[in-house]
């Protein structure tokens, strides 16, 4: 008994719509969008948010603009391919880490700068937030490679 | 004394390019490193023999209370002379040996990292260090015996002996672990003073049993004797190198170290000194029914090394004094030997005596160190070997136990087959009608026989002059053996007494046999026969099993089908749990209560029910994948009402970014079909409704049974003064435990790479994969 | 509440396994992602259920005030959700990258190595 197992591909344009509300929306979204993840990332430290939701939120934005617009269009947004946003995310939190040996000190141990600033008044910079943001990069890389190849495959 | 020991370990890598640079003189530049390594050990003679023992001491995993630490003392030294000495006579001759031998880098690589590690097995304080060192000499060794690894053989040789010496060490190990134990330290130097306690404990026996089996395969001692004459699939400098001088030393080496901490005992003389015995015999009995040039020289390699062991275990002070003059004596005129094998098949390609014949007349200079050093393995006056037969007759007829007049026997034996082996090996090549050869034979370059010559002088030297080295080394040696100084002066005359009487005997004897060589093996036919229930056979036997056990095995469980894989592992599970329960009645503390729920989350959880069940059976893909949604949605909401904001939004997008994959993968797969029956259908429903069972009983006898509290206090009373964050579990995954997270985005990168390389590897293949498709 | 969670959890591993046992490989892969939402419920639950208490320490105070959520437990279901959707994406493309080789969605037919 021979079965059918082959089935035509879906229609290519069924995936991403051309309407242009799509567009419109996306166009306008994808800023708000990461720079409520850069928000998320900053704030993550004393409320919800941190490195791995501004990475989903951000690869989010990216996804977004990749069906109103094309896979080349994403990738413009992103400047730098994917793959480099994970290399480099795995640096800085690695970097983060190696702060703490200078010192003396185990690998990943937390070092805090406090900075002075006019306006916003004492600001707190330390190595968790560089390997928060490395983290973040390689959410960002690691979901938007996969989604951007995958889109790619069906053109 | 690290650096020392490093060295060889360090040039290794350079040793190719330094052979690139100067192709004809590679050998003689690398010997340099041996050579300053002996000169090195050769300074340290006097301190050594005269204030004792050398110990250095760095700390390696201080965590692990494992240090690197070394000591050099009488033992140690003679054997450290002898591993750079010959190393550097071995370099100078395999460079021209091998000369047109593609792989020699390769070669001296080895080489050079074996001679690191042998100096790290007899230079190591530290047992487990020792044990490294031990397990890099077979490794290297295996390396080296499959060296042309084009060759099936000498591959499957290779394994043998590494199997066999491997095997060993596993014993080998655990019987540290358990001197380790019941001596209170892994030193050896701390070791060595315990003998008592240690030969008191209970477990001494099984200790030494696992160590001596280590020993034993390393030494190729009965029954494990039967991998050293087949690692002569070794290029012949290999052979001299590891196989006759120096690697298969390394267990005799161990046996006379540990002798002041395990050895005095009766189980200790029994072991070592029937296993030495019998291959002693064995050994040269073999040794006289082989004919091939190299098997011969490694069984009367197997009679010394099953006469050294039989020495130790004897561990009276002329026998241990008996021991080290051995030692050295066979290094010295068995590596010559090797060498000279090497040379009557480099120079005329013949590998089996009986086609050799008659040449002394082209390989003076050969045929002279053949014969110097066949005098001194029969023990002829007036070389070395003459005084360490000596030495080893009078430690057999003067020891005290009961069966003394069996080892004498057996030494006598030995004694009068081995002067029958060196008479082969010293008179049938050179002597005699000579034996066809398509060109005349030429001496060999001056490379090769400087390594005969040095040996075989050195035999003839130490014999003469036996006080160069008699008052110090030697009995330096045999002190850190015996445990007790022991100065004793060696002569090579000592009047006329019995052991020289029965020395005289043993060389007429075996005269006769040489005579009669070939009659001798026709009459001990009848051994093939019996080999045939040897333990080569059984090794092959195990073998075997193993194959034929593995083959069933993975026949048995590899059926290759998913579902039974996860079926079996599933139900292992289940009926693991069911068992501890049963075991365990008391850890089942189920304790339901449904009174304090509210309407909201009543509603949410059969949202999420109804969810999964509708992913579960819906036909249709796109109804699945949203049914999926839904399951991943109403999880979110649940992480919302328990108080998790974190959570929740991570759960959202991920979920949106799941969705998003789903659909741009899935839907180029076909849709669902009806694959199986309806009773396996049932009958998977049935296995997943038990583990969900079980998963259901575990979860709430958990949260019936909270003896201790949560660890988190720490992390929830420091994030702020400590973190400086309010978002506690950011300041856990950025802080408190940036480790994990960090081993998590690695995770998280190798997964985006491997998505990446299987989609690109895709592309690249479309070329070729609609023909193989398409039929 | 908990008693309640430990029956869903236990629905939801139910169904992932049957799921995971099917032939056809669409159903693995949602097999799979209703197998690691079981899993991260199953710790969130076992590590106790806490109505309106965040483990988010207040503006003007040191330590949260009361008892608060197990941290411990949300960082670790956190990255293990992220960590899910990588591992997810990495067998969904091998999947249908088998399913392009071996032209088949059956897994009875993908037991040979060499195919």
């Amino acid at each position: 008994m021979t079965r059918e197992r082959r089935i035509p591909p879906p229609d290519r344009n069924a995936l991403r719509t051309q309407s242009l509300i799509l567009r419109t929306t996306g166009f306008f979204l994808l800023p708000l969008l990461l720079l409520f993840a850069l928000f998320l990332l900053l704030r993550g430290h004393n409320a919800p948010g941190g490195g791995f939701i501004a990475g989903l939120v951000a690869s989010a934005a990216i996804a977004v603009h990749l069906f109103a617009m094309s896979e080349a269009g994403a990738r413009r947004v992103l400047r730098v391919d994917p793959r480099d946003l994970i290399a480099w995310g795995l640096i800085l939190a690695l970097a983060a880490g190696v702060i703490g040996l200078f010192s003396g000190q185990p690998f990943l141990t937390a070092h805090w700068l406090t900075v002075s600033l006019p306006v916003f008044g004492e600001l707190k910079l330390g190595s968790p937030l560089l390997f928060d943001l490395g983290v973040f990069l390689v959410v960002l890389g690691t979901a938007s490679t996969i989604i951007i190849n995958l889109a790619e495959q069906d053109t | 004394m690290l650096t020392g020991i490093l060295s060889g370990f360090l040039l290794a890598p350079l040793a190719p390019a330094l052979h690139r640079l100067f192709p004809r003189y590679s050998g003689w530049l690398l010997a340099l490193l041996p050579a300053g390594l002996t000169l090195y050990f050769f300074l340290q003679w006097l301190p050594v023999t005269q204030q004792g023992p050398l110990l250095t001491h760095i700390d390696w995993v201080p965590a692990l209370a494992m240090p690197l630490s070394f000591m050099l003392d009488g033992l140690s030294l003679l054997f450290a002379l002898m591993i750079c000495a010959i190393g550097a006579l071995i370099f100078i001759y395999a460079g021209r040996y091998l000369e047109d031998h593609r792989d020699l880098p390769r070669l001296y690589v080895l080489l050079l990292c074996f001679m690191a590690s042998m100096l790290g097995v007899v230079l190591s304080d530290n047992l487990i260090v020792l044990f490294v060192f031990w397990e890099l000499t077979s490794i290297t060794s295996y390396l080296l015996i499959g060296f042309n690894h084009e060759d099936a053989n000498a591959r499957a040789k290779a394994l043998q002996g590494l199997i066999v010496t491997v095997g060993g060490g596993l014993a080998l190990m655990t019987g540290f672990i358990l001197l380790g134990h019941i001596g209170g330290s892994y030193e050896l130097s701390v070791l060595i003073t315990r003998g008592d306690t240690i030969t008191a404990h209970p477990l001494y026996g099984l200790t030494l049993v696992l160590i001596v089996l280590g020993a034993f395969t390393k030494s190729a001692q009965f029954p494990f004797h039967f991998w050293l004459p087949n690692a002569m699939a070794a290029p012949t400098p290999v052979s001299a190198y590891l196989h006759s001088a120096t690697m298969v030393k390394a267990g005799i080496y161990l046996l006379a170290r540990l002798h002041p901490a395990m050895g005095g005992t009766e189980l200790w003389l029994l072991l070592l000194g029937g296993a030495g015995a019998i291959t002693m015999v064995l050994g040269v009995f073999l040794a006289l029914r082989a004919t091939g040039i190299k098997r011969m020289l490694a069984y009367s390699t197997v009679m010394a090394l099953g006469t050294l062991t039989m020495l130790i275990g004897l561990g009276t002070r002329t026998a241990l004094l008996a021991a080290m003059s051995y030692l050295l004596a066979h290094s010295l005129y068995k590596g010559a030997l090797f060498m000279v094998a090497g040379i009557i098949d480099h120079q005329t390609g013949r590998k089996d005596f009986l086609d050799t014949g008659g040449w002394a007349r082209y390989l003076p200079v050969t045929s002279a160190c053949a014969g110097l050093a066949a005098l001194s393995l029969a023990g002829v006056m007036p070389l070395f070997g003459f005084i360490a037969k000596e030495q080893l007759l009078e430690a057999g007829l003067n020891h005290g136990h009961a069966l003394a007049p069996l080892f004498s026997a057996a030494i006598v034996v030995a004694a009068a087959l081995g002067v029958a082996v060196a008479a082969v090996i010293g008179i049938r090549p050179w002597f005699g009608k000579p034996a066809a050869l398509t060109h005349t034979p030429s001496e060999a370059p001056p490379a090769m026989l400087l390594g005969p010559a040095l040996l075989a002088g050195l035999g003839l030297l130490l014999g003469l002059i036996p006080g160069l080295i008699d008052r110090t080394l030697l009995s330096a040696a045999a002190s850190a053996s015996l445990g007790e100084t022991v100065t004793q002066p060696l002569a090579l005359w000592h009047g006329i007494n019995t052991a020289l009487l029965i020395s005289l005997g043993a060389v007429l004897v075996g005269l006769v046999l040489f005579r009669y060589w070939q009659g001798f093996r026709h009459y001990t036919r009848w051994a093939d026969t019996l080999s045939r229930f040897g333990p080569e056979q059984a090794y092959h036997r195990l073998m075997d099993g193993l194959v034929a056990l593995s083959n069933g095995q993975t026949r048995l469980l590899q059926s290759g089908y998913l579902r039974y894989y996860l079926i079996s592992t599933l139900l292992t599970l289940v009926a693991l749990v069911v068992a501890a329960l049963w075991l365990n009645p008391d850890a089942l503390k189920l304790r339901p209560d449904f009174t304090d729920i509210q309407l909201h989350e009543a509603v949410i959880a059969a949202v999420l029910v109804i969810a999964t069940l509708a992913a579960v059976t819906l036909q249709s893909r796109l109804g699945a994948v949203a049914s999926l949604g839904a399951v991943g949605f109403s999880i979110a909401l649940l992480y919302v009402l328990f108080s998790a904001p974190d959570l929740s939004i991570t759960q959202v997008l991920v979920e949106t970014l799941t969705v998003i994959m789903l659909v741009l993968v899935l839907f180029r797969l076909p849709g669902f079909l009806r694959l199986t029956r309806t009773r396996t259908r049932l009958a998977d429903a049935l296995v997943g409704i038990t583990v969900g069972g079980m998963v259901t009983v575990l979860l709430l006898s958990v949260l019936g049974s909270r003896y201790h509290g949560s660890i988190a206090h720490y992390f929830i009373s420091e994030s702020v003064p400590a973190g400086y964050g309010r978002n506690i579990v950011n300041v856990i995954l950025v802080d408190f435990r940036a480790l994990d997270t960090l081993g998590e985005i690695f995770v998280l990168a190798l997964a985006a790479t491997g998505v990446y390389a299987m989609l690109k590897l895709r592309s690249k293949g479309d070329t070729t994969e609609p023909e193989e498709t398409h039929d | 509440m908990t008693s309640l969670m430990a029956l869903v959890v236990g629905v939801l591993y139910a169904a992932a396994i049957y799921m995971m046992l099917r032939r056809s490989i669409v159903k693995l892969v949602i097999g799979l992602v209703l197998l690691s939402n079981a899993a991260n419920l199953l710790i969130f639950t076992a590590a106790g259920l806490h109505r309106d208490a965040p483990p988010l320490v207040p503006d003007d105070a040191q330590v949260p005030a009361g008892l608060v959520a197990d941290p411990l437990a949300q960082a670790l279901i956190l990255t293990a959700i992220v960590i899910g959707f990588g591992v997810l994406a990495f067998a969904v493309v091998l999947i249908r990258r088998a399913y392009e080789v071996v032209e088949a969605d059956d897994m009875n037919q993908m037991r040979d190595t060499d195919t």
